[in-house]
């Protein structure tokens, strides 16, 4: 019954570098990151577009990546959660997590810091309602939600007054 | 391209309906062809007198753009649509295109009287959204015909609009939602050019015209806008299902347009408020 499909070359900039393979057109683009560029960070939760677990940015955009065909990432930049760390030292939203309790499977964990990430990058100093609308799209089965909009809050802060001190 | 490829190929925008449903096998479509490759659809442009959204702006490029903050309604339903990720693929013209009963665009555009520039083998057409939709999930486009534009006639000064959608959690459809655009005249403050429309009432979204000849010319006092509400439930025919009861969508769509109305008059007053989606 299995005929074999055609597939087409692509490549896809993840978290900087250049990864070039061969797809099946139907291929989604989390399972080209995890079982091909070999990046298993990003997690299938439900493959349905409902628990966000898969969410990465593409182009600068968060987006379920199991919504999305990995021909459609062709020539585009995705950021996985591996692209969080920076020269040994976690991002300050791994960080205020970590510290906060604000993950116990951890299942959720990689979904909910990218759309933190796009959230803090368009929103630097966010409401705890306007970071309740930032996640609305992740699911989390343990922790109630508390801590990670406290983590989420105490990054923002982190961040901005980085900033501060930089300027 | 479409054309070449026959009846059973398939357009992808957002790809937020379509791959989900072709997971299910519910769709099944021969080939697709991806519109994302295109440069210049993703545009939401004001002119003088329109507003024209292309046909890759995405739910969150609405949501972004100026013009939604003059035209706040378009916000409210932008800002409101599932999540962040869905909205960041989502196109407005893709959720036209697939007509769900529960969609959220079809009921604030009927307001709008918005019009759709549709391109397709025959050429060049505009349909007016209320003849666009035939019934749930089907439209009068052609097989090989696309939306190109959006076309939003800007309202008059003196507008106001409000959407509001009542839904369970951020990733499901409304359980009843409703749009209200109006204008207040200026020298005695009576409502006209008034449109309600109501979402999840039924095979698709529709306007609520005995409400809104009841609004015009009216004052919107509290007893007013009560009595239209009231007025637009006695027009809608919601159905049961998962998500509650003809009578408690009934419940829930008269308080909506009473609440939308509200928020309507107090925009066309020039407040400004924040609003849209609310989750139980
Ligand atoms: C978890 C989840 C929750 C959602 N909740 C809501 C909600 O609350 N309210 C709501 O309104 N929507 C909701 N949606 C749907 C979302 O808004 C979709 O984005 C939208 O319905 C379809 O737009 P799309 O661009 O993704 O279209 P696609 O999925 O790419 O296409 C849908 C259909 O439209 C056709 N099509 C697309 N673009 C065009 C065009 N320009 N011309 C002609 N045909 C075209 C396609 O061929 C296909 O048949 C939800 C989706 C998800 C995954
Ligand atoms: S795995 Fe993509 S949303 Fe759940
Ligand atoms: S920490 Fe277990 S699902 Fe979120």
């Amino acid at each position: 019954m299995s005929e074999a499909i055609p597939t087409v070359p692509i490549e896809v900039k993840i978290n900087g570098e250049a990864c070039r393979d061969k797809v099946e057109p139907r291929t989604l683009l989390v399972d080209f990151i995890r079982q091909q560029a070999c990046l298993t960070g990003t997690h299938v939760g439900c493959e349905t577009t409902y628990c966000g677990a898969c969410t990465v940015l593409l182009n600068g955009r968060s987006v379920k990546s199991c919504t999305v065909f990995a021909v459609q990432a062709d020539q585009g930049e995705v950021q996985t959660v591996e692209g969080l760390e920076q020269d040994g030292q976690l991002h300050p939203l791994q960080k205020a997590f970590s510290r906060e309790h604000a993950l116990q499977c951890g299942y959720c964990t990689p979904g909910l810091l990218m759309s933190a990430l796009h959230l803090l990058q368009r929103n630097p100093c966010p409401s705890q309602s306007e970071i309740r609308k930032g996640i609305a799209g992740n699911l989390c089965r343990c922790t109630g939600y508390q801590n990670i909009i406290s983590a989420i809050e105490k990054a923002a802060q982190e961040m901005g007054g980085r900033k501060t001190a930089e300027e | 391209m479409l054309s070449q490829l026959g009846e059973e190929a398939k357009l992808l925008a957002g790809g937020q309906s379509l791959i989900p449903l072709m997971k299910l096998r519910l769709a099944q479509p021969s080939d697709l062809v991806d519109l994302n490759f295109i440069s210049g659809l993703d545009t939401v442009d004001k002119g003088s007198d329109e507003i024209a959204v292309g046909a890759l702006a995405r739910h969150s490029d609405v949501a972004d753009s100026d013009v939604s903050g003059q035209v706040p309604i378009l916000r409210d339903c932008a800002s409101g649509i599932a999540d962040i990720q869905v909205r960041n693929r989502g196109t407005v013209a893709g959720s036209l295109a697939e007509a769900d009963p529960s969609g959220d665009w079809t009921p604030v555009l009927l307001t709008l009287d918005a019009q759709l520039h549709c391109l397709g083998s025959q050429g060049s057409r505009m349909i007016a959204l209320e003849d666009f939709i035939e019934d749930a999930y089907s439209t009068v486009l052609q097989p090989a015909e696309v939306i190109r534009r959006v076309r939003i006639p800007i309202p008059p000064a003196g507008s106001g609009g409000a959407y509001l959608a009542f839904k369970r959690s951020a990733q499901v459809y409304a359980t009843a939602s409703a749009a209200v655009q109006l204008q207040l005249q200026l020298q005695d403050e009576t409502c006209r050019q008034v449109r309600i429309a109501l979402g999840c009432v039924g095979l698709t979204a529709a306007r609520a015209t005995q409400a809104e000849d009841f609004l015009s010319g009216k004052h919107p006092s509290a007893e007013n806008l009560a009595s239209a509400a009231e007025a637009a439930v006695e027009d809608a025919q919601p159905v049961s299902d998962v998500k509650g009861s003809a009578a408690y969508k009934k419940t829930l769509l008269r308080a909506l347009v009473r609440r939308a109305a509200e928020r309507a008059v107090r925009r066309a007053r020039g407040e400004q408020l924040e609003g849209g989606h609310e989750y139980v």
